[in-house]
């Protein structure tokens, strides 16, 4: 019979000090903060008429793909949904190559040819990036499929919203993937509103529970903190990895921006949205543990903090900088030559 | 170096807004990622986020302003020591307007590996129905490639709902021959997947019908995501099955899908007849690095013809057969429907008319260079389907003959199809929904003027 709990507050200083190293911890930092300006800088891009489209930004979520990532190992594969740049960034994506294809130009991980929700990379094992809620996840299920079929030990980290669990391809995939016990760990980032439809408006019952049928443990872990998510991560993907089957890991999490870039939040009250950011932000709180257990001074955190300024000005130099894709590019890679 | 503080778009196609109300007062420090100033459109309001740590200077657009042009200078964010009236201020970046693209003619398609002479492999042969020639292929497939695995409804224990996978589970065993849950659109995208991960999943549809679940993983999940990966995420994977009208099942078991799945790019349409296309069509597309759709016919899967015995017998994708030659009038046909041309044909020969069958065999990409040539000699053209007229096949293929050889045509082209209804359950009905020989006939008679 499936287990499945719901966390109380995390004791996230307890699960970071048994495993993990200063510069680990720091590293969480870095990449946290990292996702958190790129994203602001493609909201200033965006607003700047330099990004087209649909944009989704990560702000908020940061620990969920940080703490994830943390515990995966290279060749894993890695799967999402179209508010995808921070999971591209944790995966070791580089920045420019990111932020060209938000600008579509030819020096993007698609050739410009993807755009904001649209990214892949072989190199990094990321299968994007789609666009259709919910449609990554029987994917995701047949990255681990591939997994199990090839025996090479690796496990698929397939990631959805608490908008696309409610859809019905999302229930197919859990009964193979129990069905067949393959190496899935399913990453339920619900940031509360599927766009702009509250939770408890879209969906019964609680979201860590929805694998209970096919005998897929679920727990509900604070998504804004990243030791927690790591803690939950190591203990799961380890199973998972074990070959016992899937399990869901539901994130609860906020985001802080709008669904897109044109959202009209009507749906929440701002005083909602500042208070999560005052006092559960994932950045400012995991600063203050790193400075608090003497991990960091100000004086090295500032220097991240100037590192990660280089790092995203230079991605948007590159984005702006980068060539339109050719005009000859409309036309290829429609198939693979045989 | 101060930063011009830009008035942002929320959307693409926004141009002004207003600048509703100050967060930050002149002077006051700010953090990147706090809020300095809120803007609102007719659909959106939305919070302006400091990009960087520093003072907020100079504020140049009052709260309240409307009209406010997007990247217009709403204010200036100080760096430490720098005051408002420090004299250089950082460019403004220049906002990209794509230059326009003159249209640009797609290039002609690569070259098909072909079988220069088809007619070799022929010396030796064995007979074997459609079922058969699409069981070896994959057995032979499977054999050849580790990576190649088959999974549907009771495509393994049941031994396939029409008999297609015989033999498949006792020789290949249960990891590569999968029944799956009755969850077309899970077992299909979950099979994207396993060919994102490398493997070769050959997907049994039950019917091409059922296929419908699943269509959104056959079109943006399979067909797309080469283009949307620049070329990286290649979908080697074949979905096949049983496509258009068996017999008495009624309107939810008897569509052609034909149409659907040509009209997109990024998928191989094939469409075999005989049980040698079937079996060297299979081939192709079980090697062929791209997502094939490989519509059957359950109506051919009994019918026996001569197949090819060497295992080589791998049929070009993108290559037209000509079943019969002719010089009165081109008939194009695929799947089922080229046997009743060729059976319309002989009626026709009885009256004087020498026609030419063009079995199409693969749907996209088209052979256009065989129907153009056959075009050139007979001057008359019938295209047959048993799906709908509209949009269909048929319908492409006039679109392309009078764009391509308006010169050559000496009559309209005809289109014989199914009746445009769903397909009804009455047998007299279903006879005259669908395109019968007779049918073929008189549309010939008549584009040669012999009615």
């Amino acid at each position: 019979m499936a287990t499945t709990k719901k966390l109380a507050a995390s004791s996230a200083g307890a699960a970071g000090k048994a495993d993990v190293s200063s510069a680990e911890l720091l590293s969480y930092y870095r990449d946290m903060l990292l996702i958190r300006r790129f994203e602001e800088k493609s909201g200033q891009m965006y607003g700047m008429g330099l990004i087209g489209g649909f944009c989704h930004l990560y702000i908020g979520q940061e620990a969920v793909v940080v703490g994830i990532q943390s515990v995966l190992q290279p060749g894993d594969s890695v799967i999402t949904s179209y508010r995808d740049h921070g999971h591209m960034i944790a995966c070791g994506m580089d920045s420019k190559g990111v932020m060209a294809e938000l600008t579509g130009r030819r020096g993007g991980y698609s050739k410009g040819k993807g755009g904001s929700m649209h990214m892949f990379s072989r190199e990094k094992s990321f299968y994007g990036g789609h666009g259709i809620v919910g449609a990554q996840v029987p994917i995701g299920t047949g990255l681990a499929f591939a997994h199990k079929y090839k025996g090479d030990g690796h496990i698929s980290a397939t990631y959805f919203g608490d908008g696309a669990v409610n859809q019905g391809q999302v229930y197919e995939s859990f009964n193979m993937a129990a069905l067949w016990k393959l190496p899935c760990l399913y990453v339920l980032e619900n940031n509360k509103y599927a766009m702009g439809t509250a939770q408890a408006r879209a969906a019964a019952g609680e979201l860590f529970q929805r694998g209970e049928a096919y005998g897929i443990p679920g727990v509900q872990v604070n998504g804004m903190d990243v030791l927690a998510v790591r803690a939950a991560a190591l203990e799961w993907a380890e199973y998972v990895r074990s070959g016992q089957g899937p399990a869901i890991l539901e994130m609860q999490t906020y985001r802080y921006r709008g669904h897109s870039m044109s959202d009209p939040a009507k749906y929440r009250s701002k005083e909602e949205v500042a208070k999560v950011r005052a006092e559960a932000d994932p950045i400012d709180n995991f600063r203050k543990l790193l400075l608090d257990q003497g991990h960091a001074t100000e004086d090295s955190l500032k220097e991240i903090d100037r590192e990660i300024k280089v790092i995203v000005t230079e991605a948007a130099e590159f984005a702006q900088q980068s060539p339109e894709p050719d005009p000859s590019e409309l036309w290829t890679d429609v198939l693979v030559e045989a | 170096m101060p930063i011009d503080i830009l008035m942002p778009a929320l959307s693409p196609t926004m141009t002004e807004g207003k600048l509703a109300r100050w967060l930050k007062k002149e002077g006051e420090a700010v953090k990147a990622g706090e809020a300095l100033f809120e803007i609102e459109t007719d659909k959106a309001t939305m919070e302006v986020e400091a990009v960087d740590d520093g003072r907020l200077g100079q504020i140049l657009v009052a709260a309240g302003t409307e009209g406010v042009a997007v990247n217009a200078r709403v204010a200036v964010l100080l760096g430490e020591g720098e005051s408002a009236g420090s004299a250089s201020v950082a460019p403004v970046v220049a906002v990209n307007v794509p230059a326009a693209v003159a249209p640009v003619a797609a290039p002609a398609p690569a070259a098909q590996p072909l079988i220069d002479d088809e007619a070799r492999f022929y010396a030796q042969t064995s007979r074997r129905t459609v079922r058969e020639a699409l069981r070896d292929a994959m057995a032979e497939e499977m054999r050849r490639d580790q990576g190649v695995y088959v999974m549907g409804e009771e495509v393994a224990e049941y031994q396939g709902a029409y008999k297609v996978t015989q033999g498949l589970l006792q020789e290949f065993g249960a990891k590569r021959v999968i029944d799956t849950p009755i969850t077309e659109y899970g077992f299909a995208g979950l099979a994207v997947g396993a060919a994102f991960g490398g493997l070769r999943p050959i997907v049994e549809f039950m019917t091409f019908n059922f296929s419908m679940q699943a269509i959104d993983h056959v079109i943006n999940s399979a067909a797309k995501t080469l283009y949307m990966s620049g070329g990286q995420m290649g979908c080697p994977i074949v979905f096949r099955g049983p496509n258009g009208a068996a017999s008495r099942v009624g309107a939810q078991h008897s569509q052609c899908y034909a149409s659907w799945y040509a009209h997109c790019p990024g998928l191989k349409v094939l469409a075999p007849w005989s049980a040698a296309d079937a079996k060297g069509l299979l081939k192709a597309a079980i090697r062929d690095p791209n997502p094939v759709v490989f519509l059957e016919h359950e109506i051919m899967y009994g019918q026996s013809f001569d197949v090819p015995d060497d295992p080589e017998f791998v049929l070009p994708i993108g290559k037209a057969k000509i079943e019969r030659a002719g010089k009165d009038v081109t008939i194009t046909a695929f799947s089922r429907m080229v046997g009743y041309a060729l059976t319309a044909a002989e009626k026709l020969a009885a009256e004087g008319i020498d026609a030419e069958v063009i079995n199409l065999r693969s749907l996209r990409p088209l052979d256009t260079a065989t129907i153009l040539a056959s075009l050139r000699k007979t001057n008359r053209l019938v295209t047959v389907e048993e799906g709908w007229a509209y949009a269909g096949i048929g319908s492409e293929i006039a679109a392309l003959v009078m764009e391509q050889a308006f010169d050559d045509l000496d009559a309209p082209v005809a289109r014989v199809c199914g009746a445009d209804v769903p397909l009804p359950y009455a047998a007299n009905l279903e006879q005259l929904a669908l395109p019968q020989p007779e049918a073929i006939v008189d549309a010939a008679k008549s584009v040669c003027y012999r009615r």
